[in-house]
């Protein structure tokens, strides 16, 4: 009995950061673009949305899984980018609230827009034949594809450490989260660099779109329940902070998988019960500064 | 003389002309008393359901063009009012408040989902329009949600536990894993497997919900693992039973027990392909394939696929069903009064499109067969439609369903 | 003459929406969408106490309206009770309560805390309800509300008519609108413009703003509440997507698109939402598309909304008029020098 439970726990931790490290993945770009930009951004979920769609459409024009993925991806961050120019651009100077107004008005767009082009009924994305089949990690079968999610946000998490910590730009980047008034004054193009940020965040929330796919399914409404969670892991993780976005998306990972198994109808309520209580004890979040966004 | 014929004339004008202008103003008001037989029809074209939806329209579509090929109902021509309802009960009671009030609907119909119907009765039941519903609900047969003019067409999840509960444990294996969506399906259907679970002296082991619309059941696997049962039975609907197979595929459930849907959706099986769901079992109302043994059916199915270049799902042939025997009621009362229409139905026998069904007096559900189907593995595959292998029948009876008394109707 | 219009319908707003909504329902298609432009304007309005006036966010305010219909739902569906001015006050009590609460614990926050520790309340309070299907009825919304006659003093009015209802309805609102014309004429709601704008500055002043933003918190969630308390007594049923937080979207839209800030904004906003969404809905299957990208014109080009926007055109007008005036006299004076 004991060894069941220990295999029973093991693999609710498992799948717990399977759900995680896509939230990891939807947070950090959020963050990201608050930190820099002090943009909430509604359409987060839509974006994610839209990486699976066009992951889709490139499977079938290329029927090469591993183009469909990464070219999904980087066609959001273009998408972003183009978005962060016309509609966000304008809206420098005015009411904090108005690009969180924008966005979601762009989000309600972009799933109407999916629907007419992509059809009303979702679609189908096939798992890549070299991922089908089950890794037995000796406490559960776990299917490989899951497996390789994971591997690929912690990949994908190095290499935007990397970018941030050992780039020009990316200095420039983090001097902008602490200070975006000193960076202009010295010179450099902010305007570019927020539409970079906004690029990244949007590739980000793209190629977590893209790999939900197979699991999920494809349709327009995937974004609107998923941008909720996302805000609540940000806001726990504390707004502008990337460290906390990471760690707030495995600690809510868990949460909702630890939740499925003991109290089953509570999983969903359960994260904003969490993000309440972290906001009482720690009011700018896990690892937020405070007066950011006040 | 002349004068006066000038003004009469000249205000007979004014009349008329106002009369226009009013009809621009007040468009709610029809002059015409004797035009089309409208039928109001809310369903959810944009939602997780949309292609049952459609389904639906299709099956209302094809009996409406039948009666007006043979001249209407009563000398009127019948006019099907489809509305988008997008599965949110508050749009549909305004959608449905909107029919009665503006479109001024004779009858309605439609809906998909029990917490839907339950909005449109809402709207219904105070303006004593007959209402014949088609998706599973427990709660529109019972009081207090019943009125006179409640009819319900298709299945009950309660009748579908009996139905299909009783041949999954008698074949299927006696230790149920419950896994169902958590809203009025689901647990309609788990009070249902609950009580034929004891009737049979089957043990449920384990129970887990999950939130409707859910895209990733890898945090259930664990438990439902563990559990060891024969059977694990899932009580949804729709896309979520597609993501769920999916996902008891890839973790290798199906190595240790045998999945049963009491409600299957076919779709889920055309789009993910044979072998996600090898040995995967489930109820329903109708398959298309029944042509084959049953008149009714091949009639149906025939003017379906002639119509519509696809085979009926069951949910359109809930919809045929309703819409035609709502029309033959009004024929026979020769009316289009809600109360006298009820009065007919009520109790009525009728074979519209697979067999033998009759409308119980006391609560106006409907009595019909129920069929067992399992997948069709993939080397028997001959179509895109030929999904499923209907392996058993269970006769239509009374006994499937909540007693008179059970339901809150005085005898 | 439109200008005149203007001014004279901003200068008595009160008796421009008595005489605006008295003719209402013939102009629209049906009665009850006529109605239920009124009950959501009412529940803008109230969210525009604290959005447009406090300039506070929130991002929960489904739950008031919510509790509104439910509060008032239950007390005469479930508990039989054969008065419609206690279920009216049982659902308003309900809301206000609840915002009281909720008001506390979320305002120690700004900006977008705020908005998300109120949005996390709502999905709590939804989710309550979800689950107590015992009373609420579950997804199956609340149903059964039966359509009581309005016992007055003397006179007991049936209400069952789509005309009867709205004209109820209208009743209640305009009180509330005078109602809210007091609050915001009163230094209550200077001091709430003046928080808007500079809420250290407010501070600096000596006013107590933590008691401020309740009391408007407060007042907000009163208006969403009895909005809610009208719409349950409109469709005889509450959905339980009342409480999602696509409704509290809803009403951000209306108020933006019909001019946060300003009286009449909101109803222009839950029209023009409401008309569109009717009428499009019948011609086209995409109607949310146009309305996303009407939202994000409005943010764009037009962000104090309709109604906003006229206003200031308004006074811009008046201004020119004002220093045409103003410089003319100073011509004439320097001449007279």
């Amino acid at each position: 009995m004991a060894e069941l439970d220990w295999y029973l726990l093991s693999s609710q931790a498992f799948t717990g950061l399977g759900l995680g490290v896509i939230f990891v993945l939807l947070a950090v770009g959020l963050s990201l673009i608050f930190g820099l930009m002090g943009v909430t951004n509604f359409a987060h979920g839509s974006l994610y949305m839209l990486g699976a769609y066009f992951t889709f459409t490139l499977l079938t024009l290329t029927g090469n899984f591993w183009i469909a993925l990464f070219g999904g991806a980087i066609l959001v961050g273009v998408f972003g980018m183009a978005t962060e120019v016309a509609l966000l651009r304008p809206l420098a100077g005015r009411s904090i609230d108005d690009p969180l107004l924008l966005t979601f008005g762009l989000s309600l767009v972009l799933v109407e827009a999916v629907r007419l082009i992509w059809g009303k009924a979702g679609l189908a994305l096939d798992t890549p034949s070299a991922l089908t089949g089950a890794v037995d990690l000796g406490f559960i079968m776990f299917p490989q594809y899951r497996v390789f999610v994971i591997g690929l946000t912690a990949v994908v998490l190095i290499a935007l450490w990397l970018f941030l910590t050992r780039t020009n730009v990316g200095l420039i980047i983090r001097a902008g989260t602490r200070d975006p008034l000193m960076v202009r004054a010295l010179g450099f193009n902010f305007n570019a660099i927020r539409t970079i940020v906004f690029g990244i965040g949007a590739a980000l929330a793209g190629l977590a779109g893209a790999l939900v796919g197979p699991l999920g399914g494809v349709y327009a409404e995937m974004g609107v329940n998923i941008i909720i969670e996302s805000f609540v892991v940000v806001v726990v993780g504390g707004m502008g902070s990337l460290l906390g976005a990471v760690i707030a998306g495995l600690v809510i990972g868990e949460v909702v998988s630890f939740t499925t198994l003991f109290a089953p109808k509570f999983s969903h309520l359960a994260v904003f019960i969490v993000m309440a209580l972290v906001l009482i004890v720690r009011p700018s979040g896990l690892f937020g500064e405070s007066g950011l966004m006040e | 003389m002349e004068n006066e014929n000038f003004k009469h004339s000249l205000s007979r004008r004014r009349f008329i002309a106002a009369a226009g202008a009013s009809a621009f103003v007040l468009p709610r008001w029809s002059f015409a008393q004797q035009g089309p037989i409208k039928i109001g029809f809310p369903t959810p074209l944009t939602s997780p359901y949309s292609i049952e939806a459609q389904d639906q329209v299709n099956g209302a579509t094809l009996a409406v063009e039948e009666f007006n090929l043979r001249g209407g109902v009563l000398g009127r021509k019948i006019e099907l009012l489809a509305r988008d309802d997008q599965l949110k009960p508050g749009m549909t009671a305004q959608r449905a408040k909107e029919l009665i009030e503006k479109d001024q609907v004779d009858f309605m119909s439609g809906a998909l989902s029990a917490h839907v119907q339950m909005a449109v009765n809402s709207q219904t039941k105070p303006a004593k329009m007959v209402y014949i519903s088609i998706s599973q609900a427990n709660a529109i047969t019972a009081v207090p949600d019943w009125s006179p003019w409640t009819f319900h067409e298709a299945f009950s999840p309660h009748m579908t536990t009996q139905a299909g509960g009783s041949w999954a444990i008698d074949n299927l294996g006696k230790r149920i894993f419950i896994l169902y969506a958590d809203y009025a399906l689901g647990h309609d259907l788990n009070a249902g497997l609950e009580e034929i679970a004891k009737a049979k002296g089957a043990t449920i082991v384990g129970k887990l919900p999950h939130v409707l619309g859910n895209p990733d059941f890898s945090a259930f696997i664990p438990k439902i693992m563990a559990s060891r049962a024969d059977v694990l039975m899932i009580n949804n609907y729709g896309k979520d039973q597609l993501n769920a197979v999916k996902d008891m595929h890839n973790f290798g459930v199906k190595k240790r027990m045998k999945i049963f849907f009491p409600l299957i959706t076919f779709t889920g099986r055309e789009d993910l392909g044979p072998v996600p769901y090898e040995e995967v079992y489930g109820g329903a109302s109708f398959y298309w394939e029944l042509a084959a043994q049953n008149e009714s059916a091949r009639r149906f199915v025939n003017g379906f696929q002639k119509r519509f270049n696809r085979p009926p799902g069951d949910y359109a042939g809930y919809a045929y069903s309703a819409i035609r025997l709502l029309l033959e009621s009004v024929e026979k009362a020769k009316t289009t009064d809600s109360d006298k229409v009820a009065a007919v139905m009520s109790g009525a026998s009728y074979d519209t499109y697979k067999g033998k069904q009759w409308m119980r007096k006391c609560d106006h559900q409907s009595f019909q067969d129920w069929y067992i189907v399992r997948s069709k593995p993939q080397k028997a595959q001959k179509g895109k439609y030929d999904v499923m292998d209907v392996i058993a029948k269970v006769p239509a009876s009374e006994k499937l369903e909540r007693s008179c008394a059970q339901l809150g109707h005085k005898a | 003459m439109t200008r005149w219009l203007s001014a004279q319908i901003a200068g008595r707003p009160v008796l421009a929406f008595i005489a605006v909504f008295t003719v209402f329902p013939f102009v629209i298609p049906y009665e009850g969408l006529a109605a239920q432009v009124l009950t959501y304007g009412l529940f803008a309005l109230g969210f525009n106490i604290i959005y447009g006036y406090t300039g506070l966010l929130s991002f929960g305010h489904a739950a008031f309206w919510g509790l509104g219909a439910y509060g008032t739902g239950i007390t005469l569906a479930k508990l039989g009770i054969h008065s419609l001015w206690l279920g009216l006050g049982a659902g308003i009590g309900a809301a206000v309560l609840v915002g009281v609460v909720v008001g506390y614990l979320c305002l120690r926050r700004r900006g977008i805390y705020f908005a998300m520790l109120t949005l996390a309340f709502g999905q709590m309070i939804f989710f309550a309800a979800f689950h107590l299907s015992e009373w609420t009825g579950g997804d199956d919304g609340l149903r059964g509300i039966p359509r009581l006659p309005l016992d007055l003093p003397g006179l007991t009015i049936d209400l069952d008519t789509p005309l009867r209802l709205y004209y109820f309805i209208m009743v209640v609102v305009t009180l509330m609108l005078l109602g809210l014309k007091r609050i915001l004429e009163s230094p209550f709601g200077a001091v709430l413009q003046a928080i808007r704008e500079n809420p250290s500055r407010a501070e600096a002043c000596g006013y107590d703003v933590r008691r401020v933003k309740l009391l408007a918190f407060t007042f907000s969630a009163f208006f969403a509440g009895v909005a809610g308390a009208l719409e349950a007594i409109r469709l005889n049923f509450v959905p339980i997507d009342a409480l999602y937080w696509t409704t509290s979207a809803q009403v951000v839209i209306m108020t933006l698109i019909g001019g946060a800030g300003t009286f009449f904004g909101p109803f222009i906003g839950a029209a023009v939402f409401l008309l569109l969404q009717d009428w499009l809905s019948l011609v086209m299957e995409s109607w949310s598309l146009v309305i996303g990208i009407i939202f994000i014109a409005f943010v764009l080009f037009l962000p104090k909304g309709i109604w906003g926007t006229l206003l200031e055109w308004l006074r811009g007008r008046e201004r020119m008029e004002a220093d045409g005036v103003r410089k003319q006299r100073e011509r004439q004076n320097q001449a007279a020098l």
